[in-house]
């Protein structure tokens, strides 16, 4: 396991993803809400590009004819079949037991504490103040 | 595998059909004002048979259960020594398909269907133990289908609501509630008979040429009324409700529930009150009888079947009497697990049908 800085945090705007190769594995991260959260780029059900689906909001019902929007930008739905996953945690709403994609760890790092090391930022320059988005892999 | 002889077992026979002789035979039971509108329109001379099931088809009677004269399934007698005694049945119910089911003038269906009701439970039901019957309902006002349901509930030997399954509403849409909302206060399964009023064609297509069409396109029917119980969400806002698919044919099931839980993983969103697999959903509430079952041509294939199905509490026995679909008394498919056959002969109906006792 390694840490990588892979972005700026103003780089990715809330509602947004931004996708990133670290250690060949291309990674979604996205801003929800200035909350960030990683993603493997790869849908579990038949390997979609996961993180190119849209960012959407959560339909619940408790009734027929009641319709309720919750966990506003906190869905993911796959391109390929409409599954949808929580960017939070990476479950499948349809599957929440079985299927479940990929989530990397998320900090949020200053750039002085990074300036210490270690870390790996091949793409990423870091400035000391700023601050980072950074994974674990 | 020997076949399975129910009668050993005092099975439930989910699904029989005691036939209106004539018109004639309903005035009696008709409320005063409706017997004179029947007799000055002379209805009394028009039998109203259902078209879904005309009465000189093969099929819609056993060639040794088809009387000397009159309708098959008419005579009490008759359908006595031909299915109660050979099944030694526990309990048979009485599904009376009849054209109030299928009538336009909301106000004559209901008088028919209060008439019929009276009329099964007078020279049926009081005439042997063991019968019971289904509530027929008049189908184009579901405030009148419901006034009729609390009306027959008080007599426990009504055990069930019947409808049919091809109707110009889907079944699951909400004017159709007020039906359900009924039945499930009285603990009362809701049955949906294979058939068409035949105001559309019996299937997406436009109109078939043939009996063997109009037929066979019952049984995908079923999956369109599946299609709109559950997206309707009548599951959802009815959780006590079940309801039993009667004459469906069993087979197709299997696959068809494949189709409607991949399709629903992707545009669940539409109908967001259906928050769990469809399968799922239809496994806890829907039941369907056994004939016909539509075998596959290996035994072996029937278990197959049997674990594709996935419950081993949907499956209800039923003769289907007069029609026709087995010789004999094999009414139950070869090569069911042994464990399964008592589950559908006894305890699945009894379950199903909480009024059964």
């Amino acid at each position: 396991m390694s840490r990588h800085v892979v972005a700026a945090v103003g780089e990715i705007a809330p509602g947004t993803c931004k996708l990133v190769t670290v250690k060949g594995r291309e990674i979604g991260v996205f801003n929800v809400n200035n909350e960030f959260f990683a993603l493997i780029n790869r849908c579990p059900h038949q390997g979609a590009p996961l993180c190119r689906g849209e960012i959407l909001s959560r339909l619940v019902s408790k009734s027929p004819g009641q319709y309720e929007l919750t966990h506003r930008g906190e869905m993911l739905r796959c391109p390929w079949h409409c599954w949808e996953f929580d960017i939070r945690t990476g479950q499948s709403w349809c599957e929440p037991d079985s299927v479940q994609a990929r989530t990397y760890a998320v900090e949020i790092e200053p750039g002085s504490e990074l300036a210490k090391g270690p870390f790996a930022a091949e793409t990423v320059p870091v400035a000391i103040e700023q601050d980072y988005v950074v994974i674990t892999v | 595998m020997e076949p399975v002889n129910p009668s050993s077992m005092q099975a439930i026979d989910c699904d029989i059909h005691p036939a209106v002789p004539s018109t004639r035979a309903l005035l009696p039971y008709l409320d005063e004002y409706w017997r004179e509108h029947i007799l000055r329109r002379g209805l009394e001379a028009d039998n109203l048979e259902l078209s879904a099931f005309p009465v000189n088809a093969d099929l819609n009677s056993r060639p040794d259960w088809r009387p000397a004269r009159g309708i098959p399934g008419s005579d009490f007698d008759l359908l006595r020594s031909q299915v109660l005694e050979p099944f030694q049945s526990r309990f048979a119910i009485c599904n009376v398909l009849h054209g109030a089911q299928a009538m336009f003038s909301e106000d004559l269906s209901a008088a028919l269907c209060r008439a019929i009701n009276r009329w099964v439970a007078a020279e049926w039901l009081d005439r042997d133990p063991r019968l019971r019957a289904s509530i027929v309902v008049p189908p184009h006002s579901a405030d009148l289908a419901a006034e009729e349901i609390d009306r027959c509930a008080s007599d426990p030997r009504f055990v069930q609501v019947l409808m049919l399954e091809l109707t110009e509403l889907p079944l699951g849409r909400r004017q159709n509630w007020p039906i359900y909302a009924a039945a499930e206060r009285h603990g009362l399964p809701v049955g949906i008979h294979a058939g068409s009023s035949f105001r559309h064609p019996p299937s997406g297509l436009g109109w078939p040429s043939f009996y063997l069409e109009d037929y066979v396109s019952f049984a995908p029917g079923f999956g369109a009324v599946l299609n709109s119980l559950v997206t309707e969400g009548v599951f959802v806002k009815f959780p006590k409700l079940k309801v039993v698919l009667i004459e469906s044919g069993v087979t197709w099931l299997p696959a068809y529930l494949w189709r409607i839980d991949k399709t629903w993983r992707g545009v669940r969103a539409e109908t967001p009150w259906v928050d769990r697999l469809p399968s799922e959903i239809i496994r806890e509430h829907v039941r369907l009888t056994i004939q016909p079952f539509d075998e596959p041509p290996e035994q072996s294939q029937v278990q197959t079947l049997i674990e594709q199905i996935g419950s081993d509490e949907m499956l209800l026995f039923s003769t289907d009497y007069p029609h026709w679909h087995f010789d004999g008394i094999e009414a139950m498919p070869n090569g069911l697990p042994p464990d399964l056959i008592k589950k559908i002969l006894i305890d699945n109906p009894l379950a199903t049908y909480p009024r059964l006792s």
